[in-house]
């Protein structure tokens, strides 16, 4: 199963760290990881997406709340969360029509596109990740040269209530 | 106001009275300063031993106990020392010395990255970078170290924050945003946790070392008697409940008593405190949970659910949960007067082991001499142990009958702890003899803290059950290995009565219980320590036995 975990932490040296050693030592999965500073400046947010069941789940969450650095935990319900990832590609066309294909599809996916030339194209997709393996799956058939992908970043729906 | 100052004064600001280390280049600053403070300084002749001297002071005293090494080697020495604290829960302050902030990153000479190195042995670790900070870093580590699940916090302080002046403001008290040590035990569960206990049948208490830590045992003595149901112990819990009282029946799990883990595995309800059901103590999980209803109550939210489901968990300090679980049965005036069925079972079945449970015949068979030593000791005196068979042995046959009067390395099982830990807990009560039970293979990894023990007055006692090997480990050789004995022999080298002497403690060998009980008379009233050298024979296995992986019902009894 796969979880959306939301962690505030403090935001200082090592922080970020503590958290990847943290999943190492107890053999917990980090299938991708983002952090950002906050509008409050003394707190990063990292969003973090592990896989695993129920149970495991649950100790993951409270070990994160164990960490003295981790100022909140929250499992985001994908259903009350957007959230996105950005995936920039390279991708290589061995002729110039293939450029009109790619950006066709793109289009078609709502991407942006990048760096335009003879052979090559960026195209600049973000998404919900089932979008993203979607759009992936189409421009399979070309030649993907290059790939940087975000890792999830997500924020629940609604009003902030003050805690 | 430098930062070595600060960091005195507030060590001093937390009652700070003794300090356990070795100086060096990088530690320097700091030690000028406790040149000039109150603070008593213990050198120890390994950094290993002064993290395992201020582990036993902190876990008699229950206050974070203090050591000091310098940067590089010096900080990693105290590593093993720190994750044996960390496994076990105990409180601990280790304060290194770091090289200057302009040189960490440069492989400078002796800089080791110590706040990584230590991450996950650690409940936390600061590196002040100005000497302003020191103050409220000192406040901060006490307060983390000490509060909730307690644990070792280190201070890496980089040499030149220990050297430069600034202006100092020792804050009273601190607060720490991601740290909430306290939680108000829920009411309506510890409700739920009696209504469970009363109606269960086979009814059974599991005490771990949480009772301990959280110095509960007149609550648990008093549950246990108004439901007059049967009290069983984990190793590191050994001790939480008299083990003379008729409800007692001792440690489970590997090496736990016959009756105990005879009547756990029967039992339909267990009223677990302060444990984290480690597999040592309840074997294989899938088998301990079955047909088990399970009532956690933990300090540590992360322990609910991690290594056993409960059907009900009370989050918060085991002494506070206890004590109003003790009112709610005052108050509804519960108070069991007749033996039920399960209760003359359990009776039963400890009556049987306590006479039929084979022991090793000759004359220093490992339970007549620690029944001897039993014997001997007033009940205050405080034990601690080294690891292996003698320590399994402990939990066999000497009974703890002053509650939290029993340490051990459990958790992380570190040979060579058990001796510098009996110095830091005769430090925390000097009035109190302090008996080390070892094997001496373990004695021998931390036994030049004998020139502590001499030279700073500190007199405990060591009782070496000495089988010139490494026994444990030759025991599994022999269970599992097929007698392909290797790495295990150790010669009968060195002499521990020519070794005690060397250092000018005293040296006795006892090749008799009534040689044993005389030497242990004799280093009762001594003035230094004392080495009591016995001799044992190296085939002894321990047991009962619960092999790895399997359950406490396939545990393996002598025949
Ligand atoms: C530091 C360390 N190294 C190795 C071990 C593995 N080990 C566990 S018990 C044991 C033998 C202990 O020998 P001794 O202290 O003589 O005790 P005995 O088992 O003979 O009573 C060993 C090597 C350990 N627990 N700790």
């Amino acid at each position: 199963m796969w979880a959306i975990l939301s962690v505030l932490v403090e935001n200082k040296p090592g922080v970020l760290f503590k958290i990847t050693n943290l999943f190492r030592s107890k053999n917990f999965n980090i299938d991708s990881i983002s952090v950002g500073v906050t509008e409050n400046p003394e707190f990063s947010k990292m969003t973090i997406t592990t896989i695993g069941d129920e149970k495991r789940v649950a100790q993951i969450i409270k070990q994160l709340n164990k960490l003295i650095d981790t100022v909140e935990v929250k499992r985001l319900d994908e259903k009350m969360t957007v959230y996105r990832e950005l995936v920039l590609m390279k991708i290589k066309a061995s002729k110039p029509s293939e450029i009109t294909e790619i950006m066709n599809l793109a289009n078609a996916f709502e991407c942006k596109i990048h760096d335009v030339r003879q052979s090559s194209i960026i195209v600049e997709i973000t998404a919900t990740p089932d979008k993203i393996d979607a759009f992936t799956d189409m421009v399979k058939n070309y030649k993907i040269t290059d790939i940087a992908r975000t890792g999830i970043t997500a924020l629940a729906r609604g009003v902030n209530h003050e805690s | 106001m430098s930062g070595s100052k600060a960091l005195m004064d507030a060590l001093e600001l937390e009652g700070a009275k003794t300090v356990f280390g070795i100086p060096g280049g990088a530690n320097l600053p700091m030690y000028d300063e406790l040149f000039k403070s109150n603070i008593r300084h213990i050198l120890v002749r390994h950094e290993q031993s002064a993290a395992h001297m201020a582990d036993g002071f902190g876990r008699v005293s229950r206050k974070p106990g203090i050591c000091f090494a310098t940067s590089g080697p010096g900080a990693t020495n105290l590593i093993t020392g720190i994750a044996t604290a960390h496994a076990d829960s105990s409180p601990m302050i280790a304060v290194t010395g770091q090289v200057p902030i302009s040189m960490i990153g440069k492989d400078a000479f002796q800089e080791s990255d110590i706040i990584g190195i230590s991450n996950p042995v650690v409940k936390y670790a600061f590196q002040p970078k100005t000497p302003s900070e020191v103050p409220e870093v000192v406040k901060k580590a006490f307060y983390i170290s000490s509060t909730g699940r307690p644990g070792p916090v280190l201070i890496d302080v980089p040499k030149d924050v220990q050297q430069n002046e600034e202006e100092m403001n020792f804050p009273d008290v601190v607060k720490i945003r991601g740290y909430h040590p306290w939680t108000d035990p829920d009411i309506t569960q510890i409700q739920r946790a009696i209504e469970i206990l009363l109606k269960a049948e086979r009814p059974i208490i599991l005490a771990g070392g949480g009772v301990i830590i959280s110095g509960a045992f007149a609550e648990l003595q008093t549950i246990a008697e108004l439901l007059m149901i049967p009290v069983v112990t984990t190793f590191k819990g050994k001790g939480s409940f008299p083990e003379n009282h008729i409800l007692s029946l001792g440690p489970i799990g590997m090496h736990g008593h016959a009756e105990a883990n005879k009547m756990m595995v029967e039992a339909d309800c267990v009223l677990a405190i302060g444990t984290r059901f480690s597999d040592r103590s309840v074997g294989k999980f899938e088998d301990f949970e079955k047909n088990l209803s399970i009532i956690h109550m933990d300090v540590d939210p992360a322990e609910i659910g991690k290594n056993q489901t409960a059907s009900v968990a009370v989050v918060g300090d085991v002494q506070a949960s206890l004590r109003i679980m003790v009112k709610m049965m005052i108050q509804k005036a519960i108070k069991k007067t007749e033996k039920t069925k399960w209760m003359k079972r359990v009776e039963e079945t400890k009556e049987y082991w306590q006479k039929n449970l084979k022991i090793h015949q000759g004359d220093l068979g490992a339970a007549k001499v620690l029944r001897k030593l039993r014997e001997v000791l007033p009940h205050k005196a405080i034990t601690t142990t080294e690891v292996g068979q003698h320590q399994m042995w402990t939990s066999l046959f000497y009974n703890v009958i002053q509650p939290g009067t029993f340490f051990s390395s459990t958790g992380l099982g570190t040979m060579g702890w058990g001796f510098p830990a009996a110095i830091g807990a005769k430090v925390a009560k000097p009035d109190v003899p302090v008996v080390d039970i070892a094997g001496e293979g373990s004695f021998n990894m931390t036994e030049n803290s004998l020139a502590v023990s001499v030279l700073e007055n500190i007199p405990v006692i060591v009782f070496v059950m000495n089988n010139q090997s490494l026994g444990m480990v030759a025991q599994w050789q022999r269970t599992f290995y097929d007698r392909r004995m290797i790495g295990i022999d150790l010669k009968g080298c060195p002499d521990y009565v020519k070794i005690a002497e060397a250092y000018g403690a005293q040296g006795i060998r006892a090749e008799s219980l009534d040689e044993i009980g005389k030497a242990v008379k004799i280093a009762l009233k001594s003035d230094v320590a004392t080495v009591i050298d016995i001799p044992i024979d190296p085939e002894e296995d321990v047991l009962p036995f619960v092999a790895p992986g399997t359950a406490l019902k396939d545990m393996v009894l002598p025949s």
